[in-house]
């Protein structure tokens, strides 16, 4: 078979279930014999995609190319792609070498041949000798490792992996981890993983593809992923970070905590909300007075190999990591050089909220099912209005007393606040995000309470 | 742990009371004759009557198949619907007939193949000619099939539910067919809830004399008919009926043992 350099290709694809889109015209292509992840939190759409390459799901539209050959409609028997499914999936009737030897006897091959496979990947998975054990006599980290094996007999041009390894304890993941990386290495095959950790992501990737919301965020390398974030979602879920609000004054020049900094990002228009991220390992602690401002010790929390402080400078609180200890309450500088700020496009372009309301009578405003009343303006009854409702304006508030509930769709955390983004759509199919700031933690996906402070609302005719 | 034993305990009593002493005063009315005297002559008796219990076991192992036969079908497709309250009311309409009386049911089957019955007018008006099915061994077969279908189906129709449908997904991924998934994954997995259909629905058509009288015309003495003879009926000997109890008894047990020698799913335990 001829060998492509695109093993698998997804095109357009797209998928829903219950009327709920998972994914819409999505694209991916993904190089041969490299070890690819897709990382994201769950309900991003990931293990969809495994589905859909493997063949358990059918797609609405879109099509699937493997290895130069379009395989949308063809049935899972029938492609060679192996998975390795999230909770092993072994044959509980069935024992060790049995339950590997399943997809070479469906393929009639002899029986020596048979033998000598198993035995090999046996060997290969570390497991010699355990032929005749049934799977529920072996341990977590060994039913994995035949289900690795059962899939890697069949000499598959692709194995799909689908969290093979979040059920296992921290050593034999770490483990596991190392020990997947060199198999995919020796066997030249590419490995598609799937997984919601971002350490493991980068442990074996020799490319991540980051995805929230059924879209990919970025594709590079672990270290072009880590060090290069195009958005403060991949920053914030890869790693701890520091994500704040900044404005690129001009090239080379970026303003943030309340100062205008010198940086080695260009392009952007000028004075441009841009977002920026400061790892906490690239913040250096200095003597006060002789960093880049000051801050005081606001809490310091050992890990093992490092201490993580937060330091409250100019109202931001800056995560820092460092393997000197500094007492709480004391006063240090703050330094980190240009090329350590990274400077990302803002997620969403609102850096205020512009939402059109109709006046009801008046002095009655009303939009999205809330409704208003106004001292400020004699009203033209049905005549329309735009409001400006500053982020600071809402609060958030148990669902009972709130104004509005929506579902909360994006948070960010800036330094001394989250940055949450409320989708919302009205009567008339207009839709957008709401900025809310709060000082509140939530998850996202949940129903959330908003209650707005009308006297900050101002409105435009 | 005191807790646990006392919770226990009305178990113990209504299974020493009703279950062990029962089994025990037979196993002693197997050993003796009527003068109360200690004799192996009721167990050397048992040899004339070779004969009724082949036709026995012939007949319910002929039952238990056709019972399986319809059985697993119907489970299968039970399992593969999606809606659940489909489900419910495939678990009710299966279990209905349970909760008529099993002797009102056997009556109304009589209805049905009667040489004059329904089956048979059914069969004269589309100018069929009639068929001779009561008082034959096709009709205790069919009936006891029918009596205890419902035990049949209720532990396939679990076992079949309670595959998971990672393990089917695995094996298409693995490259087998439909068929392939069915006759390597699907029937083994289903084994357990095969065994103990097959145990309960054996052990019920074997012990079962009333189906055979009724259906049976009388000149099909069946080992259940037997054993209440000896009790009830005008041959009263008591002691041979015990004897030849416990040896059906230990002969349903070492078929249910050679029949679970197949199950290959260890986790699960069955009864017997």
């Amino acid at each position: 078979m001829k060998n492509f350099k695109h093993i698998i290709e997804l095109k357009n694809i797209s998928i829903s279930f219950n009327k709920e889109v998972i994914l819409e015209n999505f694209n991916i292509k993904i190089k041969s014999g490299k070890f690819v992840t897709l990382l994201g939190p769950s309900g991003c759409g990931k293990s969809t995609i495994l589905k859909i390459i493997a063949g358990l799901l059918k797609p609405d539209s879109g099509e699937t190319i493997f290895n130069g050959e379009n395989i949308t409609n063809l049935p899972p028997y029938k492609r060679n792609i192996n998975t390795v499914f999230q909770r092993y999936a072994l044959f509980s009737h069935l024992n060790v070498f049995e339950n590997i030897a399943f997809g070479l006897k469906i393929k009639n091959l002899p029986k020596d041949e048979i033998k000598e496979r198993v035995l090999n990947i046996l060997k290969t998975v570390n497991l010699k000798g355990f032929e005749k054990r049934k799977p529920f006599q072996l341990s977590g980290g060994q039913q994995q490792r035949v289900a690795i094996a059962r899939a890697l007999v069949n000499r598959p041009k692709l194995l799909l992996l689908d969290e093979p390894l979040s059920a296992l304890d921290v050593n034999l993941k770490q483990e596991m981890q190392f020990e997947l990386k060199e198999m995919q290495q020796n066997l030249n095959t590419t490995f598609v993983y799937v997984t919601h950790d971002q350490e493991e992501a980068l442990t074996m990737s020799d490319f991540v593809v980051v995805m929230n919301e059924g879209e990919i965020q970025q594709i590079g390398t672990p270290q072009e992923i880590y060090n290069e974030p195009q958005n403060a979602f991949v920053a914030d879920f890869i790693g701890q970070s520091n994500i704040l609000n900044g404005t690129m004054v001009k090239d080379y020049r970026i303003s943030f905590a309340n100062e205008v900094f010198e940086c080695v990002d260009k392009g952007f228009e000028k004075n441009q909300p841009v977002d920026l991220v400061i790892r906490p390992e690239d913040i250096l602690i200095v003597p006060e007075g002789e960093g880049k401002f000051n801050g005081v010790v606001d809490t310091i929390v050992f890990k093992g190999a490092h201490f993580e402080l937060e330091i409250l400078a100019r109202n931001i609180y800056w995560l820092v990591h460092t393997t000197k200890y500094y007492e709480k309450g004391k006063k240090v500088g703050l330094n980190f050089s240009p090329d350590d700020i990274h400077i990302m496009p803002k997620l969403f372009e609102q850096s205020t909220n512009i939402i059109k309301a109709v006046a009801v009578d008046e002095q009655t405003i009303s939009f999205l099912d809330v409704e208003f009343k106004t001292n400020e303006f004699k009203l033209k009854a049905n005549s329309k209005v735009k409001l400006i409702i500053p982020p600071k304006s809402i609060s958030l508030v148990s669902t009972d007393s709130a104004d509005l509930v929506l579902t909360l769709d994006s948070i960010i955390y800036k330094g001394s606040y989250n940055e949450m983004y409320f989708y919302y759509e009205d009567e008339d199919e207009n839709d957008g995000y709401i900025l809310v700031n709060s000082e509140y933690e939530e998850e996202v996906g949940t129903k959330l309470g908003l209650k707005f402070n009308f006297n900050e609302v101002k409105i435009l005719n | 742990m005191k807790k646990h034993y006392l919770t226990f305990t009305p178990y113990c009593i209504w299974i020493f009371l009703f279950i062990l002493t029962p089994t025990f005063v037979v196993l002693i009315f197997a050993f003796l004759n009527e003068n109360s005297n200690f004799t192996l002559e009721n167990f050397l008796n048992i040899k004339n009557y070779f004969g009724v219990i082949l036709k026995s076991l012939g007949y319910t192992t002929a039952a238990t198949s056709l019972c399986f036969f319809l059985a697993y079908p119907i489970s299968y497709f039970a399992s593969k619907i999606k809606s659940n309250m489909f489900k419910k009311i495939f678990i009710i309409a299966i279990s209905l007939p349970m909760w008529t009386n099993l002797l009102l049911r056997t009556y109304s089957w009589m209805t049905i193949l009667e040489n004059n019955g329904i089956l048979n007018n059914i069969l004269k008006s589309l100018n069929l000619s009639p068929l001779k099915i009561m008082n034959t061994p096709i009709a205790v077969i069919i009936v006891m099939a029918y009596d205890f279908l419902p035990f049949m189906i209720i532990p396939i129709y679990n076992s079949i539910c309670k595959i998971d449908e990672n393990l089917i997904q695995a094996g298409e991924d693995l490259g087998a067919n439909n068929f392939k998934i069915f006759k390597l994954i699907i029937l083994p997995l289903s084994m357990p809830g095969i065994l103990s259909g097959f145990s309960i629905v054996f052990v019920s058509c074997a012990c079962c004399f009333f189906i055979p009288r009724l259906l049976g015309g009388g000149f099909n003495v069946l080992i259940g008919e037997l054993i209440e003879s000896q009790f009830m009926g005008s041959v009263y000997n008591p002691w041979f009926g015990s004897a030849i109890s416990i040896f059906f008894m230990l002969l349903i047990i070492l078929i249910i043992k050679i029949t679970q020698k197949f199950n290959k799913t260890e986790t699960e335990n069955l009864t017997i």
